[in-house]
């Protein structure tokens, strides 16, 4: 019996098996051109409570694995599967109640939010749409998250517009919506890149609050290293449309074994006055085309500490240079 | 005492709006010297930007008040007829590298044209003898010079970025002003991006006057720091001094909010938001949110000159 219930509790919220997500190019409407593959053998268990951010620059990939966890895009190859069950197999009325356990919180605070309809009306139109028509439980509601996300007093900001809102104020909104379902997995895309220093800070706090009030299974995505330190427990570093390294954050901060995950490391300052006297170790050229990748590794052409004969012919698979942090790179074979 | 490169002086922009005048740059003063890099920073709405304008004399239309002097070398620039700004100084003497530089490329002409455009303008060379010093400069920014035959679709982001900058430089100015110039760019293409700027500034003696809301970024190319708030300058600081030991109120807060990858501590952030700058207190501006405000904050304090050079705006260190 105990063991049954340690198990459900181990059990991953979210199963990422093989996935693969390919945009077709077209050429003259019907001729058929390749595909973008922007997600190519993703897998990964992410389980409940747990922040996992996904790192890599614009074009590896990360957006496109957030959505296609969303349901947003239909998988080209591989699955995902939510609480056991596979989103493959998913039909048009179970696939809108499995999106009622995911909130997307997207990047941009102001696009993401529509400009003619009030908070109240913004964050109604989840609850209509899945079946919450009680006008009482629909208010009850909108209340409860609004006090969560610090919107307060509530009926201040109820009857308000979006642009009436500053840009904290309204990504609190954003956050707000994604919440008011009672997800258990939320996606944020770069939740706090538009916004400045201070309040970033405030708003990935209060993510992070929620996630722990909540037991949240959060999936963040950042180009911005240094903020992953204090807002996840695993790092995914993407590059061209795989993730190469995974590792808890302590770890991969102490010992980043992909060449690639050096380099970004290596790439971002911290507010230092000995950095104006040094260069950086920047390796050359820029992130390879994912309609015709490199063959073998991905990072080849670019890695200093690339393997002749082997690195370019054969790609990689996942090793595990130590206990949960895995690298997909034959340096460590 | 070196020479000073530019002054600015008692330096307003106000601009007209429907509710009232915005007082985007409310009494600026400073000065750099020569081979100075200066780091201006501040969250969005401060008035880096207009601060900007206001230097370069791009103003927009609705100008409610622009006053002050703004000195570079002997010129005071304010004072020019705007023909002679434009002839003399914008582009020859000081030039912009704007924000959102992807988008600054014409689509239409061939880079090399865009970039040596500054030269046939400014200074009347023949497109020939302008196109050969544009490969000079793309050299210089690390850029192959096939590219300047090509059109802005063709380059990525960063050669983009690197297209812009060779077009700041090549008339040679005594001023650069980066607007942003990394904020749309990937880690790795806005730390190549700063190696750049960091060669230029140590193999051509460059001054630049580098604007940005990122703090880490600043350090890598900046001499000293100027902090903006609310349309005031609240601290100006050697780097050392200010990346090590801010004395503002609001430079210590902004420090502590900015993560950082090597050590790991505690973030803080300011409650509150930024004035409104239609209406701004008569006090100190960053009283509100000051964790350290009492009596004399009801007062505007002025900029106090500390020993170590320092100058603060804030009664703490009168």
């Amino acid at each position: 019996m105990q063991t049954q219930t340690l198990d459900t509790q181990n059990q991953p919220i979210l199963e990422v098996n093989d996935l693969r997500q390919w945009f077709e190019l077209r050429k003259f409407v019907f001729a058929r051109a390749g595909y973008v593959r922007a997600v190519d053998g993703v897998s990964f268990r992410l389980p409940r409570g747990e922040a996992l951010a996904l790192v890599g620059e614009s074009g590896s990939g990360k957006t496109t694995l957030a959505r296609t966890i969303l349901g947003l895009y239909k998988p080209t190859a591989g699955d995902v599967i939510f609480e056991g069950l596979s989103l493959s197999k998913l039909k048009h009325r179970k696939m809108r109640e499995y999106r009622s356990n995911l909130g997307y919180v997207q990047q941009d605070p102001y696009g993401a939010l529509p400009p003619f309809m009030s908070l109240r009306g913004i964050l109604t139109e989840p609850m209509k749409i899945n079946g919450i028509r009680d006008k009482a439980e629909q208010d009850r509601r909108i209340r409860e998250v609004f006090e969560e996300v610090k919107l307060t007093p509530v009926d201040n900001y109820i009857t308000k517009f979006p642009h009436m809102l500053s840009g904290g104020q309204q990504q609190r909104v954003v956050i707000a919506r994604a919440m008011i379902l009672r997800p258990k997995l939320i996606a944020a895309d770069e939740p706090v890149s538009m916004l400045d220093a201070s309040v970033r800070v405030e708003i990935l706090r209060l993510l992070r609050r929620i996630q722990e009030e909540h037991n949240l299974a959060v999936i963040y995505i950042t180009h911005d290293l240094s903020t992953v330190r204090y807002f996840s427990e695993r790092i995914f570093i993407m590059y061209a449309a795989k993730t190469v390294e995974k590792a808890p954050v302590e770890s991969l901060l102490e010992h980043h074994f992909h060449p690639y995950t050096q380099a970004l490391l290596a790439a971002i300052p911290d507010p230092d006055p000995e950095n104006a006297k040094r260069f950086r170790d920047i390796p050359p050229g820029e992130p390879p085309s994912l309609v015709n990748p490199p063959s073998g590794c991905r990072f080849h052409p670019r890695c200093p500490q690339s393997i002749d004969g082997l690195c370019e012919v054969d790609e990689p698979p996942e090793f595990e240079p130590l206990p949960g942090h895995t690298v997909e790179c034959w340096l460590y074979k | 005492m070196e020479e000073k490169l530019l002054q600015v002086k008692d330096l307003y922009l106000y601009f007209r709006t429907s509710q009232g005048a915005v007082q985007a740059v409310d009494g600026i003063n400073f000065e750099m010297a020569r081979d100075d890099a200066l780091a201006v920073i501040g969250e969005s709405g401060c008035g880096k930007t207009s601060l900007i304008r206001a230097i370069l004399r791009l103003l927009p239309r609705n100008v409610h008040t622009y006053k002050g002097s703004v000195v570079l070398l002997d010129t005071d620039v304010m004072k020019l007829s705007e023909e002679r700004f434009r002839t003399n100084v914008r582009w020859r003497r000081m030039s912009l590298v704007s924000q959102a530089a992807m988008n600054a490329l014409n689509p239409v002409i061939r880079v090399g044209d865009q970039v040596s455009e500054p030269l046939v303008v400014h200074q009347g060379l023949s497109k020939r003898d302008a196109l050969a010093q544009a490969a000079e400069v793309f050299r210089l920014v690390g850029v192959s010079t096939d590219f300047l035959s090509r059109y802005a679709f063709e380059l990525s982001g960063g050669m983009r970025q690197r297209a812009i900058i060779a077009m700041a430089l090549i008339t040679k100015p005594e001023l650069v002003i980066l607007d942003e110039p990394t904020s749309a760019l990937d880690m790795l293409t806005q730390a190549n991006i700063m190696n750049v700027l960091k060669g230029i500034k140590r193999d051509l003696q460059q001054s630049f006057i580098f604007i940005t809301h990122d703090v880490a970024t600043t350090s890598e190319l900046s001499d000293r720091g100027v902090v903006m708030y609310a349309g005031h300058i609240v601290e100006i600081s050697s780097a050392e001094q200010f990346y090590l030991n801010p004395f503002h109120p609001y430079s210590q807060k902004l420090m502590a909010s900015v993560p950082t990858l090597k050590v790991r501590k505690e973030l803080e952030f300011i409650p509150g938001q930024p004035p409104s700058l239609l209406n701004p207190p008569t006090g100190c501006r960053f009283a509100e949110r000051c964790h350290r405000r009492f009596d004399m904050c009801e007062q505007e304090p002025p900029m106090f000159a500390l020993e170590d050079g320092r100058q603060v705006k804030c009664w703490l260190y009168k």
